[in-house]
């Protein structure tokens, strides 16, 4: 199916803002924005449900926290315990500061690892993803727009985002 | 200009009074004489009923009880030195957080200063007492400091203590007496100017009393971290003479850090909540959490590090420190580390907790209770041993020296205009948000 979107392009970040927050406030519908660099409060003025990923990254940590205390204690105590520094290792409670490090390493490894792993499936990104930016100088120093036209009248909308200080305003035939 | 409410004001004075009367109680109740303690201890099996299965105990070996005794008398005093280093730490630790500030020229905080140049006020009066303390230990008024009795540095006594006699070079009480002077004049005279720059950057404007600000800052804080480290070794670590950590000076510097933020953070949530600091918002108060979870990591860090390579090394005169405590101070050794690592980890870990104001006064008391109990913990097992006791001797030094820390810093945020408004980085502090 397609859809009739209206493209508009900034050349700044404060003009984008500004922009966003007038757009949302008459009730226009943003489908997507594409900037070259994270623009900092952009999600907020967008009107976008917070990130979940923090929580997933505190279970992975919680994950990374007990597989580290299974392995420690397969390798350490049940498959082949040794006598170090005079601490022979027959107990997990009794040599578990030794073991503490590997926790607090393991905990970091999951939770950092397994967090990027699933921002990139959240945000579809894989190697040989097309990229999806509708246009190339958004990687460089433009910042695009895109509203759904839905029913509203084309020129009406276009008079509105010349007005918020687009530097160029495109009607675009998208391909679902 | 803030004043300082009746209410409080009354809340500090009857702290402060039932306080001190618990000190006075505690000095009172202390043995007088070893025969006051025989005495206790024939009472204490009496009231076992079983004096009959101990009868070859009876006569109590003489060691055992001059032990006791020396323990008792140290109970008290350690007792009001404990509360009286935690509050004065506190002072301290704002101190290096608010010339951190300056150094860094950061624009968040201009909006607290004078919160922090509030909490500093407390430095002056708790230098006097810590100084007062240190010289009735030197003058054998108490003997919490065991290295100052003058026979374990004599060859021919049968008390010396070959140990202790070769760190005689640091361990004299001169010597204690000059460096604690030293430290205590070099942190008062950054704290005088710096407030008298601050005050006059406020009537004049411009740059010249800030960038004058600046460099003194930078200046107190090399002399800072040094003296902090060896302050931590005279008035913390001389409690266990045979014992050494490499690291104990940055420990004591995490904790006195994440207690002094706390406080900051405690005093800007009453004031704003009473009506004050107009601009200070939530953006201020998360970055407060922040810096209360982030030191509370360290602090733990340090803590691990120096428990664990001593544990893993195991040797007798390291591994001394925490068998004491492990033995004797079990629960309140392994609770304090829980209290400043577990609760701030998962109260604070949330971005959106850090916001809430009584999440961050919740989990900041449970910080400073932990703090406490952890320079508790430090200077308890060199003084009073196995016979430690948290009673009235110890929550009445306690209630002093809350009440009189309260008192002071409250009637100090009284002096000046609530906002420091000749800062160059105001306008960003005020609009600052995250």
């Amino acid at each position: 199916m397609a859809s009739k979107v209206i493209h508009a392009l900034y050349t700044d970040d404060d003009v984008l803002m500004q922009a966003v927050k007038d757009t949302r406030k008459a009730h226009y519908h943003i489908g997507e924005i594409y900037t070259p660099f994270p623009v900092h409060g952009l999600d907020k003025a967008m009107g976008l449900a917070p990130t979940r990923l923090a929580i997933t990254s505190f279970m992975y940590g919680v994950v990374g926290l007990a597989v580290s205390i299974v392995m420690m204690n397969y390798i350490m105590i049940e498959d082949w315990p040794q006598d170090i520094g005079g601490k022979p290792s027959f107990s997990y409670i009794q040599n578990m500061p030794a073991f503490v490090p590997v926790m607090f390493e393991l905990t970091v490894f999951f939770a950092a690892h397994l967090m990027v792993i699933t921002f990139y499936l959240r945000s579809k990104l894989w190697p040989f993803k097309q990229a999806e930016n509708p246009d190339v100088r958004t990687t460089d120093d433009h910042f695009l727009m895109e509203i759904d036209v839905e029913n509203h009248s084309v020129e009406e909308l276009s008079k509105f985002l010349q007005d918020t200080g687009a530097v160029e305003v495109n009607l675009v035939d998208k391909q679902e | 200009m803030y004043t300082l409410p009746n209410k409080l004001k009354l809340f500090a004075i009857i702290f402060m009074v039932v306080g001190a009367l618990g000190m006075v109680v505690g000095l009172m109740n202390a043995p007088g004489s070893k025969e006051e303690v025989k005495e206790m201890l024939a009472n204490q099996e009496a009231h076992h009923g079983d004096s009959s299965a101990h009868a070859e105990d009876v006569h109590h070996d003489e060691e055992h009880v001059y032990h006791l005794y020396h323990q008792l008398q140290n109970r008290p005093w350690s007792a009001i030195y404990v509360a009286a280093f935690f509050f004065f730490m506190i002072a301290l630790g704002a101190l290096a957080f608010y010339a951190i500030q300056h150094v860094s020229q950061a624009g968040w905080s201009p909006v607290l200063f004078r919160v922090m140049e509030g909490i500093t006020g407390y430095l002056l009066p708790g230098s006097i007492i810590m100084f007062l303390l240190l010289a009735l230990s030197v003058f054998g008024i108490n003997h919490i400091f065991h290295w100052m009795d003058p026979e374990l540095f004599n060859p021919e006594s049968e008390k010396y203590d070959y140990l202790v006699a070769g760190k005689a070079a640091w361990l004299n009480t001169p010597g204690f007496l000059i460096r604690a002077a030293i430290y205590l004049a070099g942190w008062n005279l950054y704290r005088y100017f710096s407030r008298k720059y601050t005050l006059k950057q406020d009537e004049v404007g411009g740059t010249h009393w800030f960038k004058k600000n600046i460099k003194i800052s930078a200046a107190f804080l090399v002399f800072f971290i040094v003296t902090e480290s060896m302050m931590s070794w005279d008035w913390i670590m001389g409690f266990d003479p045979h014992w050494f950590s490499t690291l104990f000076g940055w420990y004591v510097l995490a904790g006195m850090l994440v207690s002094a933020i706390t406080v900051i953070a405690m005093v800007t949530v009453f004031l704003k909540s009473q009506g004050y600091l107009e601009y200070v918002n939530n953006s201020h108060i998360h970055d407060l959490a922040k810096f209360m979870f982030g030191f509370s990591i360290f602090w733990t860090y340090l803590w691990f590090s120096q428990f664990m390579l001593i544990w893993y090394a195991n040797i007798p005169e390291e591994v001394t420190y925490f068998v004491s405590r492990i033995e004797d101070y079990n629960l309140l050794f392994f609770g304090m580390v829980a209290l400043n690592f577990v609760f701030p980890l998962l109260l604070l870990m949330n971005s959106d907790f850090k916001r809430v104001n009584w999440l961050v006064i919740g989990t900041g008391i449970i910080i400073l209770v932990g703090h406490y109990i952890d320079v508790y913990v430090m200077v308890m097992p060199g003084t009073v041993g196995a016979s430690w006791y948290i009673g009235i001797p110890e929550i009445g030094a306690m209630l002093f020296f809350f009440g009189l820390f309260t008192y002071i810093v409250f009637s100090s945020l009284t002096k000046a205009p609530l906002l420091a408004k000749g800062s160059p980085f105001l306008e960003e502090s005020k609009h600052f948000h995250y």
